[in-house]
């Protein structure tokens, strides 16, 4: 049964390597639905954050296949259940309409959005959120009129991420 | 303190980048590389001029010659093979050969010339980008562009390509780095932080195969080429022998285990023996040593195996549960353990169990053995050209087969006393792999006899590298089995494809007189009443020859597991 993953893994900064790793996707004809990458708590070491929809079996191979390769330190995977994950997105609405009555003030606000710029023609509003949240609003703006909407890929911290921690310091 | 400052400015060499190429290469203890000149790398070419005493270089025909070779080589010795190409066609026609290495496990370093650094991602004269095209079949690849990276990057190479499960690795080196110079200091990489390539064993996991093992009324081990990477021949015919557990052979784990050893059942897979086929569905633990479960050895998944409890030892975890889903997998150097296994094992035998293999094998015997042995037709047939070879060799040859009929008719009917003695190209199936990889396995191992069994077809799709066994004078003995024929792919036209022989048939040249250009003896045969002596006088010969065969130009490959089959459905006919 296709579920979502969050697969984490931790590299060696080297160039190419994420070529590398969208490969093991490519050669098994899977999707990735978002991807981010940045410098993980140790110096040095790499995060790779990709979300993949397909069944555990699957995920369990590419796992094992990507933390193959030689600059993988550690890769794992996760249901959503065990993470906390957040994404960000941010929305360019015009404020023609926008500023007839203050009601997407309101609605940024009741959707822990806040606006990070004001200008003439248009605001800019950031969301963190999950995907469904930052979809909802996203619905809510668009009778405004949304210029530009953008959202990041995935982070996501492991629950019970102790163990990895000392992993990936002592590796 | 000034003896120290007088000895590290004596060890201290300054020399251009290319030579340091050498160099590594040198301190690696490579004395044979295969390779082909180009421009972006030709300061390494220049490097090779001054030490020819020390870095023999062959050049091949072709890249994808250089690259087999080096397969060929690395197969023969058990050591890492050098291939060497310049940038653009040069390395992309390594890519076959690399693909090859990756699928097989073979331990390669490839070395590319780049165009300058200034140059990279402007499209100039043969730039490719090698490092994206050769990712998915490298084990790890790396562009050098500051010749003072280039040592570390070699010894990491050469570190990568021969530990844990090996493969092919690849540099590539901007001309510029080739250029300039660096003060060179080797060091061998003796680890990389981010890399295990041997899992630490679980003795628990070798507990539960041991109990599962002692228990078992009809083992049966599946060895692949794990045991040859491992060098644990000896380890896996002691485990074998002490558990009495009749043992088969995927295509790359062949002369792993002598074919006389009466726990030898003989082969696995599509056109493996009837036996091991068929019994793999009624043994109640499958041990599987150093092999992956490839398709062409399970058949239909969903019908293989259902009713054992598997065992699987591998150096790769990713290769536990990739295709069978294993109840005990067992990670680590097979060579410690299997014989921690041997330690936990009962001192045991199953003669009723090994009584079945043999029933299977007469069968086999009186259906497909004999009647392709002593065949009624006037036409000779592969199998009993094969025969001939195994009298006058009487197993001590390395047999380096090509892809097809050939190729499984050879590999089931060679005899086999020594291990690393079968090079062919099994995962990747590259047609035109065996006359370059021939080569190199007669120049690493000059003391050993080589055959080299090829289709008409494959023959002519690296043909030119007779030009490079001319040249070196290499013995190698080449008998191309000639049925005129694409024949595997005829054979499925035939059986699957009501006989449309849709581009199959081949007009073949006058194989003799090609080699007779390149100063190769020659000589065809197509009567029974010439086959020994002409084998004999080829394998005689004092140096390389081609015996040309001339077989059934419809004969097909028996037994079959048709693709898609269950291996209990394996054919006789
Ligand atoms: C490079 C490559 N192209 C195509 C194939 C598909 N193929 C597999 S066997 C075969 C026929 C081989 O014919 P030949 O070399 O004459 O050997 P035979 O089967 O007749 O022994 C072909 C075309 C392949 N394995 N490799």
């Amino acid at each position: 049964m296709d579920q979502v993953f969050t697969i984490s893994i931790f590299t060696e900064n080297s160039i190419g390597l994420l070529n590398r790793i969208t490969t093991i996707f490519t050669k098994r004809h899977l999707s990735i639905e978002s991807l981010n990458t940045s410098e993980s708590e140790v110096h040095g070491v790499y995060r790779f954050t990709i979300v993949v929809k397909t069944d555990e079996e699957l995920v369990q191979k590419i796992v094992k296949q990507i933390e193959k390769q030689v600059e993988v330190i550690q890769a794992v995977y996760h249901i959503d259940e065990e993470t906390v994950f957040q994404e960000i997105a941010l929305y360019k609405v015009s404020t023609e309409k926008a500023s007839e009555n203050n009601l997407v003030e309101r609605l940024i606000r009741d959707n822990n959005a806040r606006i990070l710029s004001m200008e003439q023609d248009f605001m800019i509003v950031e969301k963190t959120g999950h995907k469904e949240e930052t979809e909802e609003l996203l619905d809510f703006l668009r009778p405004y009129g949304i210029l530009e909407f953008v959202r990041s890929g995935r982070v996501s911290v492991i629950k019970p991420s102790n163990e990895l921690h000392e992993r990936i310091i002592n590796f | 303190m000034v003896a120290v400052l007088e000895k590290s400015t004596e060890t201290k060499l300054r020399i251009s980048g290319a030579e340091a190429v050498v160099r590594s290469l040198l301190a690696e203890e490579v004395d044979m590389i295969f390779g082909y000149p180009g421009g972006a790398v030709m300061p390494v070419y220049d490097a090779l001029y001054g030490f020819q005493d020390q870095l023999k270089h062959v050049l091949t025909r072709h890249e994808q010659g250089a690259i087999h070779a080096a397969q060929g080589y690395a197969r023969a010795t058990g050591k890492v093979g050098v291939a060497l190409a310049t940038s653009g066609p040069g390395a992309t026609n390594l890519i076959t050969g690399i693909a090859d290495a990756m699928i097989d496990s073979t331990p390669l370093v490839c070395i590319t010339g780049q165009v300058g650094s200034h140059l990279l991602g402007s499209d100039a004269f043969q730039e490719t980008d090698i490092i994206s095209i050769s990712m998915p079949v490298t084990k790890w690849n790396i562009q050098v562009t500051k010749p003072e990276e280039l040592p570390e990057a070699l010894a990491r190479a050469f570190y990568i390509a021969k530990s844990g499960r090996p493969g092919p690795v690849l540099v590539d080196i901007t001309k510029d780095a080739q250029f300039a110079e660096i003060d060179f200091n080797y060091r061998k990489c003796e680890q990389i932080r981010s890399y295990k390539p041997i899992p630490k064993l679980n003795l628990e996991s070798v507990k539960k195969a041991a109990e599962l093992i002692n228990g078992s009324q009809k083992p049966f081990v599946l060895f692949g080429q794990g045991v040859i990477l491992g060098k644990a021949e000896q380890e896996f015919k002691t485990f074998i022998e002490k558990a009495g557990i009749p043992s088969a052979w995927t295509l790359l784990g062949l002369s792993a285990l002598p074919t006389d050893h009466p726990l030898n059942v003989g082969m696995l897979g599509m056109h493996g023996n009837y036996g091991p086929n068929r019994l793999t569905n009624e043994c109640d633990v499958l041990i599987a040593v150093g092999m992956r479960f490839d398709d062409r050895v399970t058949g239909d998944l969903k019908r293989y195996a259902k009713q054992a409890k598997i065992i699987h030892l591998d150096i790769d975890p990713s290769e536990i549960n990739k295709n069978v889903k294993v109840d005990v997998p067992v990670l680590g150097d097979c060579k410690e353990s299997l014989s921690t296994l041997t330690s936990l094992i009962n001192t045991n035998s199953h003669p009723e169990w090994l009584q079945q293999f043999h029933e299977h094998e007469r069968i086999e015997q009186e259906q497909v053995i004999k009647p392709e042995m002593n065949p009624q037709s006037a036409e000779l047939t592969m199998a009993e050209t094969i025969q001939q070879i195994n009298k006058v060799t009487n197993g001590e040859a390395i047999l380096v087969t090509d892809v097809g009929q050939h190729q499984m008719v050879a590999c089931r009917y060679t005899k086999f006393q020594k291990s690393k003695s079968n090079i062919t190209s099994g995962g990747l199936g590259t047609m035109g792999f065996c006359l370059p990889a021939a080569l190199g396995a007669k120049l690493g191992a000059p003391e050993r006899e080589v055959v080299a069994v090829i289709g008409d077809g494959g023959f002519q799709m690296t043909i030119q590298e007779l030009g490079t066994i001319f040249q070196t004078q290499a013995a190698v003995k080449i008998v191309v089995l000639n049925n005129n024929f694409l024949g595997m792919v005829r054979q499925w036209q035939q059986l699957f494809f009501d006989k449309r022989y849709s581009s199959t048939e081949l007009m073949n040249p006058d194989f003799i007189k090609i080699a007779e250009g390149y100063g190769i003896k020659g000589k065809t045969i197509s009567e029974r009443k010439d086959l020994a002596s002409s084998v004999k006088e080829m394998l005689e010969y004092d140096g390389s020859y081609l015996l040309e065969v001339c077989v059934g130009k419809e004969d097909n490959v028996f037994p079959m597991v048709p693709s898609g089959a269950s291996v209990s459905e394996v054919r006789l006919s």
